[in-house]
């Protein structure tokens, strides 16, 4: 069962030059209990698109249902109590300067009405589970920003909320940083069941922890399903760039160039997933009066597979690559680059 | 005539002066501040995107701002005589010049209101929406506790603008040291009067600026 739907949603704002479609037509649904990415560039309409889904910006056409609630046509008044079980996370904090850590923690609870020794009790835990006990009373100009996510992070999840929205949480951090945050929203999708949905421009972010990606191109999402399934063979463009981003193993047009003018021998490009044995092709390579080089590639992990390509420059007589190339493509995926 | 500040003469009418600018320029504060706050936040919030963003009102509002402000003082303060005569049932004395010192003050501390609201994040604002919060809570607790530190120094900086605006009262019987100045020092050829007016204004406009800038301080805690 979803707990977020998109439905042939758009959403345009007027501008001077006329309107512009900032989402146009989105189908997304979005199941209880995962990390879901969604990958774009800026302008893409990502940070639009996570707006749809506490109502800070309202649709103009389609449908959004948000744990149950149709929110499209519900008034501002009425978001207010659904959006105390949406937390949301932002790429500037946006905390509060003129109150204290703790302050910003205990805010959503005194806009929900929480009484004052509830709400204390609510904020010295979720400050134990962010770690930041020790700075409750401290301003968060004193944090750096790693503190002021996780700041961000205990206030988002104050009213006990089913659904945390990020919002390029971790773009203004540093990497080591980001890997506190990402592994910290790890934990709290683990530890309390939330859905979050992950805005990014990152694609180590979404190749870290998110379950399914979709990737937004121009308001519309051009490809979705498991982050494996998407990565490994993307369709788009806009995909095959994001992951060359993180894992640039295939070589491109500069690379090729290179690799011709080094290499006489012909190249190809094999692509590695789990129980490819390329190894044991090209261990028998030599029957065949063939020689191979490890010319370009690289490997690395989507989801707990492995993945990636390797470019080999084969030598030796035209039959026996022709033989050897044909033995690699009975395992997997085999492309002749240059010859 | 006597050319010197002379305490057996001066002094009593010197003290009750410095009593009725502190009482204008207090009530002008109250009264003026409290209206240029809420005609501040009104502008804020009725501006395009904001929280009760309504062009209509956002420029009826804008339009009156705009009228009244370029006013002098002292145009002003004939001007709104059937007002304060309504209001206080006279239009001359102390208490009667409160009414277009107020009025001035309203409009004019809500500009300084307007500018310190607009240069609060607007991330901050949102991230209050996404929690559910309201607009008029977003107000009470968001808006003017993030801006107070701005806020502070600007009322400080009317408050003095009053003092400068006080002394003008004179001019319908409004006392006060601007008036004790000219009555007794400029007019009678008195410059120890006028200097030691104009050394106790300055005085009193440091002490002001002083204790704005340490509440400012703790407001912004630097």
């Amino acid at each position: 069962m979803p707990i977020i739907e998109f439905e042939n949603v758009t959403k345009t704002f007027s501008t001077p030059a006329g309107p512009v479609a900032a989402i146009d037509g989105i189908d997304l649904s979005i199941e209880k209990g995962e990390i879901f990415g969604i990958i774009g560039y800026s302008g893409a309409g990502k940070s639009t698109l996570v707006r749809l889904v506490n109502g800070l910006e309202r649709i103009s056409s389609g449908r959004v249902v948000v744990d149950g609630v149709d929110i499209s046509t519900i008034p501002e008044s009425a978001l207010r109590p659904v959006r105390s079980r949406i937390g949301m996370i932002f790429q500037q904090f946006n905390l509060f300067r003129s109150r204290t850590v703790a302050g910003n923690v205990a805010y959503p609870l005194r806009v929900a009405g929480w009484p004052k020794d509830k709400r204390d009790a609510r904020v010295a835990e979720l400050l134990h589970f962010v770690g930041l006990l020790e700075k409750a009373h401290s301003y968060p100009d004193q944090l750096s920003g790693g503190q002021k996510q996780r700041v961000g992070i205990a206030r988002a999840l104050a009213t006990n909320p089913n659904i945390l929205l990020a919002d390029e949480s971790t773009s203004a951090l540093d990497p080591e940083t980001t890997q506190d945050v990402l592994a910290l929203l790890q934990k709290v999708n683990k530890e309390f069941g939330i859905t979050i949905l992950v805005i990014t421009h990152e694609m180590d972010v979404v190749r870290r922890i998110a379950d399914r990606v979709a990737v937004l191109d121009s308001g519309k999402v051009v490809e979705q399903g498991t982050v494996f399934d998407v990565f490994s063979n993307p369709q788009t463009p806009t995909a095959r760039k994001f992951i060359s981003s993180v894992l640039h193993t295939e070589p491109d047009e500069n690379d090729l160039e290179r690799l011709r003018g080094r290499h006489e021998g012909r190249i190809v490009t094999a692509q590695v997933s789990d129980g490819s044995r390329l190894g044991a092709v090209l261990s028998d390579a030599g029957r065949h009066g063939v020689r191979f080089e490890l010319v370009f590639g690289g490997i690395g992990s989507l989801q707990q597979k492995s993945f990636g390509s390797l470019t080999l420059e084969l030598i030796g007589p035209d039959a026996g690559v022709d033989e050897v190339i044909a033995e690699l493509r009975a395992i997997t995926e085999v492309e002749e680059v240059a010859a | 005539m006597n050319q010197h500040w002379n305490w057996d003469f001066h002094g009593e009418v010197f003290l009750e002066s410095i009593g009725q600018t502190l009482y204008m320029v207090a009530a002008t504060l109250v009264i003026g501040g409290v209206l240029g706050l809420i005609i501040g936040v009104a502008l804020y919030s009725t501006r395009a995107g904001s929280i009760f963003s309504n062009r209509v009102v956002f420029f009826i509002l804008n339009f009156i701002v705009n009228l009244v402000r370029p006013i002098p003082f002292v145009i002003l303060l004939v001007a709104v005589a059937p007002l304060t005569t309504l209001i206080v049932g006279k239009f001359i004395g102390t208490t009667a010049v409160i009414v277009p010192l107020s009025l001035a003050v309203a409009f004019g501390s809500s500009r300084i209101v307007e500018q310190n609201l607009v240069t609060i994040d607007p991330g901050v604002i949102e991230a209050a929406r996404a929690v559910g919060a309201g607009p008029w809570r977003i107000i009470f607790t968001l808006l003017i506790p993030e801006a107070l530190g701005p806020l502070i120094l600007g009322y400080t900086f009317v408050f003095v603008a009053i003092i400068d605006m006080s002394a003008v009262a004179g001019a319908v019987g409004g006392g006060g040291l601007g008036n004790f100045a000219l009555a007794y020092g400029h007019f009678k050829w008195n410059q120890e009067v006028v200097w030691i007016s104009v050394a106790t204004i300055v005085l009193l406009v440091q002490g002001v600026q002083f204790v704005g800038n340490t509440l400012a301080r703790k407001a912004l805690r630097r």
